[in-house]
Parts: structure tokens; sequence; C-alpha cells
């Protein structure tokens, strides 16, 4: 490092307020989590401080967490899949439309983000519950007798999910599309591609680190949710961050739920850093930009 | 289709955006193997019109041929043109080869003749070594460059360029100018070249078709577009000219006589082109201003006018100056190299207005 560089402080001075906020709000109460993850609570229900492995071990070795595990995460891809599946027209649609208010269709996209997440969660039980608006219609229509079993599933879960999540992909498919250069597909159409081979051959490639970074946000914020398996899911679709719910709030086992959360942090966080060392941190801050 | 040997034609082409007219019934040839330049300022239509011809704009009305072939309804990507954009529009997640190859993988040419022809052309912009790199990793001028390669690489049937150096700094605009005349005479490929740059379109072209406003005001080589200007806005938007309007007094063998209506002055004018003129006949005489001789005292000769000035200002630019005189009571502007030191501001010099230089213009103009 250079000397000047070395000297200038003022980076540093001006960093220091979001660091102070961060290291106050997020890595000393992280601390604390490590720190809990070793006490034990006992059979009586009362916390002891020490090192005990004890819940590390519970939660490394019982085959319960381990499939919990892999449910969260294939809950949470397939909802990444499907919410890449739907999420691309929509972004693209937004992109290239010659609509003047553009802007519109952005705020359109945010709208959601008004209402509770739960509320809307919930919402879904109104359409597709035993007495929702989907079984009312179908039996008056004399289609079915009795009302279907829609909800409380996997499905339903991966439903609810998509739900939450697909904003946030076509925000950033959106973003990418948006940075794209009109004038590279006229160039591609000019030497000889076709419109479809056009997009195949500069947009959908130059899009892709945006689809990557939607991907993962919505990867990470899937995997982590409880609020949508617990209204939408049945007794047996539950995920990873309800068993950590389940340990703080209903048992009251802190070191047990500590040592779970911890398991999920360095999943997802492992995951994030391959995925920015794979495709450059820069491609990904692009597009969240 | 007979072939009349033009490349391009327009047929009464119009186009309209809505209310708006962006190119009023144009009619053009572009002659095979001839470089000519879509010139005019900002928005009267060059981009347009070459995108019509590209193929990005369908046109309002009227007919567009390439080699004597009607091609309003073929698609851009059948169009077989070589496009190169103002901001290059090189691929970016492509390597430099790719880029160049682009055209022939939709062209079914087997590999070995793509490895060969994209060789060939990166040869022919002089850039053979960058094939491995990203477009990111050249400099401005080599993306121009390789953007060009990557136009005429599938030989196509016209270059069509659009401001293809306005991004560059002043320097190498003018190496790429000289180069892609170069290329241009080696390919022997009919040239479409849009720009604003008068000195660019007057050093490089066969042809310079000057737009204003979506309307075509002249198209002639460019001497003629240069020497004698059709309107006056050709004759201002080339070089500086002073416009005054005046009166046919009567002719004079080669010459008309004409009185300039601010001062009564009057000035011997070639005839030229301006056809037969009655005497009181409105007219507007075109003085170029680096055809105003300045002097400290001229000899006369036949056909000149002298005329005694004051320097009002002197706006010195190294090798020339500009002048602004004022001639009894009347503004005029010259432009004349340097000998030594320029005249003074303040003091009164003697300006010989050849005959030959004048071009007359039909009417008082709105
Ligand atoms: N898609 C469009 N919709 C409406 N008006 C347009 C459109 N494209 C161009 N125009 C208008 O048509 C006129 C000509 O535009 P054009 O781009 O051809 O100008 P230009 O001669 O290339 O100018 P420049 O030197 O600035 O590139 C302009 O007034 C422009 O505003
Ligand atoms: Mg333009």
């Amino acid at each position: 490092m250079t000397a000047t560089a070395r000297g200038d402080r003022r980076p540093w001075v001006l960093l220091t307020p979001a660091l102070t906020a961060v290291t106050l709000l997020l890595v000393i109460p992280a601390c604390f989590i490590v720190v809990y993850s070793f006490w034990l609570r006992t059979g009586t229900g009362a916390e002891q401080a020490g090192f005990y492995l004890d819940n590390w071990r519970e939660v490394l070795t019982d085959p319960f967490y381990r499939d919990i595990l892999g449910q969260t995460l294939r809950i949470a891809g397939i909802s990444t899949l499907v919410c890449a599946l739907l999420g691309y027209m929509p972004a693209y649609f937004i992109a290239y439309t010659r609509f003047r208010h553009r802007a519109y269709l952005l705020l359109l996209l945010m709208l959601p983000f008004w209402i509770s997440y739960i509320i809307r969660t919930m919402s879904w039980i109104s359409i597709l519950g035993v007495s929702g608006a989907v079984n009312a219609l179908l039996q008056w229509l004399g289609i079915i007798d009795e009302p279907l079993q829609m909800l409380y599933n996997e499905p339903s879960v991966i439903l609810g999910l998509v739900h939450f999540l697909l904003p946030f992909m076509i925000l950033n498919i959106y973003v990418s599309l948006d940075g794209i250069d009109r004038s590279l597909t006229d160039a591609a159409k000019s030497l000889g591609c076709t419109g479809w081979q056009a997009f195949r051959e500069v947009t959908l490639p130059l899009s892709l680190p945006g689809l990557a970074a939607g991907c993962l946000l919505c990867f990470v914020l899937g995997a982590g949710t409880y609020i949508t398996p617990m209204i939408l899911g049945g007794p047996t679709d539950a995920m990873f961050a309800n068993l950590v719910y389940e340990a703080i709030i209903t048992q009251l086992n802190w070191p047990l739920g500590s040592a779970l959360s911890l398991v999920l942090l360095a999943l997802l966080g492992g995951l994030v850093a391959i995925y920015t060392r794979y495709l450059g941190i820069d491609q990904i801050a692009k597009s969240f930009r | 289709m007979a072939d009349n040997g033009n490349a391009v034609e327009l047929r009464g082409v119009v186009k309209r955006f809505d209310d708006f007219v962006a190119l009023r019934r144009a009619d053009l040839d572009v002659p095979e193997g001839s470089f000519v330049t879509f010139l005019g300022p900002s928005g009267c239509g060059k981009t347009t019109t070459l995108r019509m011809i590209a193929g990005l704009l369908d046109p309002s009305e009227g007919d567009i041929l390439v080699k004597g072939r009607r091609i309003n309804d073929v698609p851009i990507h059948r169009r077989n043109l070589g496009l190169v954009f103002q901001n290059y529009a090189l691929f970016p997640h492509k390597s430099i080869f790719d880029n160049v190859a682009f055209g022939l993988k939709y062209r079914r040419v087997s590999r070995s003749e793509v490895t060969r022809r994209v060789r060939e052309a990166l040869a022919l912009v002089r850039l053979p070594d960058v094939e491995e790199r990203l477009p990111i990793q050249l400099s401005g001028g080599q993306q121009q460059r390789i953007a060009l390669a990557r136009a005429i690489v599938f030989e196509p049937d016209v270059l069509l360029l659009d401001e293809p150096l306005s991004a560059l700094d002043a320097n190498l605009r003018e190496e790429m100018r000289i180069e892609l005349k170069r290329i241009q005479r080696e390919l022997g490929i009919a040239t479409i070249f849009v720009t604003h740059d008068q000195s660019e379109a007057l050093a490089m072209s066969d042809k310079v078709v000057v737009m204003n406003h979506g309307v075509i005001e002249q198209e002639g080589t460019p001497e003629a577009v240069y020497n004698e200007p059709a309107t006056a806005f050709v004759a201002d938007f080339l070089g500086h000219s002073n416009i005054l309007p005046a009166r046919v007094r009567g002719r004079e063998g080669d010459y008309y006589r004409v009185a300039l209506e601010d001062t009564g002055m009057e000035i011997l004018t070639a005839a030229g082109n301006a056809g037969p003129l009655e005497t009181g006949a409105p007219v507007r005489l075109v003085l170029r201003a680096e055809r105003l001789r300045l002097g400290d005292g001229h000899e006369h000769r036949d056909g000149d006018t002298l005329l005694n000035a004051r320097v009002d200002t002197v706006d010195y630019q190294g090798q020339l100056a500009r002048y602004f005189l004022s001639v009894a009571g009347m503004q005029l502007q010259a432009i004349n190299a340097i000998d030594r030191r320029p005249f003074a501001e303040g003091a009164t010099v003697q300006v010989r207005v050849r005959g030959d230089d004048c071009v007359i213009l039909h009417g008082h103009g709105d």
C-alpha cells in the first residue's frame, strides 16, 4: 500500500456510522448467538453457561435436522426456479415496453410490499382454502361436490414463496435488461440474426448476471423463511427456520435455537460466498444497484 | 429489375413519427462503389434515413432499393448491409474474434473459411493480434476498427456508418478518417456515412447530401456543394458565409451587377448557374468569408469589387483569423490566412470581392 493510501483516513471516517451500526446491531448479537450455542439447557429448563458441545452434536448428527435442511433447500430451490421462469417475461416486458409511463409499471411491482407479508400470505387461505374462492366457484359450477384440499402441502408453500419472491426476481432481471445497450440487438440483427436469435446471442447472456443475482436473493430469502410454511404448510412441511422458531419461541431452548440458526447462517453464507466467487462480486453488485 | 449502377436508391421516401415529419419525400441515388455522406445539423433526419435503409425503421411512404431490388419488406437480417454504430455496439461478452465472426456464423460459412475471413478483415483494419481479447480491453479507436471489421467481413452490399468517428478525439478522428477511406477504396463498397462534421464530409465523400429539417437541400460533389451552394442553408452550413439580400441591376457579360438592399452598394457577381434574372429581381448574394481578400490596397481587376471596411473584431485562430468588418454600416465576416500578423481592430482595410467567388440565390428567402 502506498503512503498516501495508508494516510488517507477519510473513507474510514465516512464509514464509521455504518460500521458502528453494523457492529452494534449485527456483529455483537451474532457473537452472543455463537456463545449461546455452546450453553446447555438442563432438564429443569434452566440455562447453564459454559462450553458444551451437546447442541452442536445433536444438530449435526440427528437425521431429523438433516432431512428438514434438505427439504428447506428443495423448497427454496424450486421456488427460485419457478420465480426465474415466471419472472423473466415480465421483466423483459417492463424493460422493453414502449409504454410511456414505465415507472408506474415498476411501482406496480412494488405495490405488494405495502401490504404486510403475513396478510399477503394469509390471503391464499381465502383463495384456495376449503371455503375459499376457488372451491366455492368450482362447487357452484358443479365441477366438484366436495371441496378440494389445495392448501397445507408443499406446493402451497412453494406458491406462497413464489408470490413473495417474484418481485425481487423481476426487479433484478429488469435492472440488468435495462442496462443492455439497445444498439447491440440492432447490430446482431444487421449481422443476420432474427429477433429470437438476437435475444439468444445478446440479450439473454447479458442479462444473466441479473438473473443470477435474482436467484441468489430469492434462494436466500426463501430458505430463511418460516412464516410461509407456518401459514400455508402442513405439519410435515416445516422449513429450517421453523425449527429455530420452535426451539426459541416455543421450547425456550435458546442454546439449541442458536446452534440451529448458525447452521442455516453458515450454509447460506457459504452459498453467497461461492456464488460471488464464481460470478464475481461486481456482477452481482451491479444488479443490486 | 434493371441494374442502373446504383447500390441504394430512395424513391419518394417519407418518414413520419406521429405528426412529426422526420424525412420529407427524399429521392436519392448512391452509385455503386461510391462514398456518400449525409451531412446536416442535429435532428435533421440523417440517422432516421440511415436506419430506414438499414431496416431498423419502416418508411411511412416511398421505396428503398438496394442493387435495384425493392427491400421495404425485407427484414433487416436478410438485407445484407454492414452497419457501424456511433457507440460501436460490440458484443461485450464475446471475444474480438467472435464479434467479427458473428455475421459469418449466420451465413453458413465453413469454420476454416470463417477463420480465414476474420483474419483477413482484422488485417484490413490493421489489428491482427487482438482476436482473443474482449472489447473492453481495446481502446476507443481499436473498438471502432473492430466494429468496421465486423461490418465488412461478410461482404455486405452496402456499408452504413452512423457518425462512426464522433466518439474519437480529434487526432484519432483524422487518422481513422483516412483509414476508413482507404478501406472503402480497397473494398470498392458503396458506403453511406452520416456526420454533422463538414470537414469529414468534404474530405471523404464522392457525394455530399446536405440535409436540413428532413429535407435534402442539395446533393453533389464536395466542390459543388461548397462552391455552388443551392440554398442559403447550404451556404451557411458549409463554412462561413455572408448572405446579403440584393437586387439585380443588370447583366454585364458573364456577370450580373447587383445592388445590396441595405446600402445600395453595387457588386459584380458571376452569372454562373444563376440562370436568367430580370432587372430588379430580388436575390441573395452569398459571399464566402474565406473568399473575401483583405488588403491595404488592391489592384483593380475585371470582375472585382473593392470595398473599404473597418475591422471591428478579430478572432485569432493561429494560421487563420476571422474578421468581423463593417462596410458602410453593413456587417461582413472574412476569414483570411495571417500574413505574419493579423490586421488590428479598428484598422481600415480594403476588401476584394471577386465576382467569380460570388453565388446568387433567387429570391429573398423567408
Ligand atoms: N422514434 C422517434 N419518435 C419520434 N421522433 C423521432 C424518433 N426518432 C427520431 N425522431 C425525430 O426525428 C428527427 C430526426 O432525428 P434523427 O435521429 O434522424 O436526427 P439526426 O440527423 O441523426 O441528428 P443527430 O446528428 O443529432 O444524430 C429528430 O427531430 C428526432 O427528434
Ligand atoms: Mg443521428
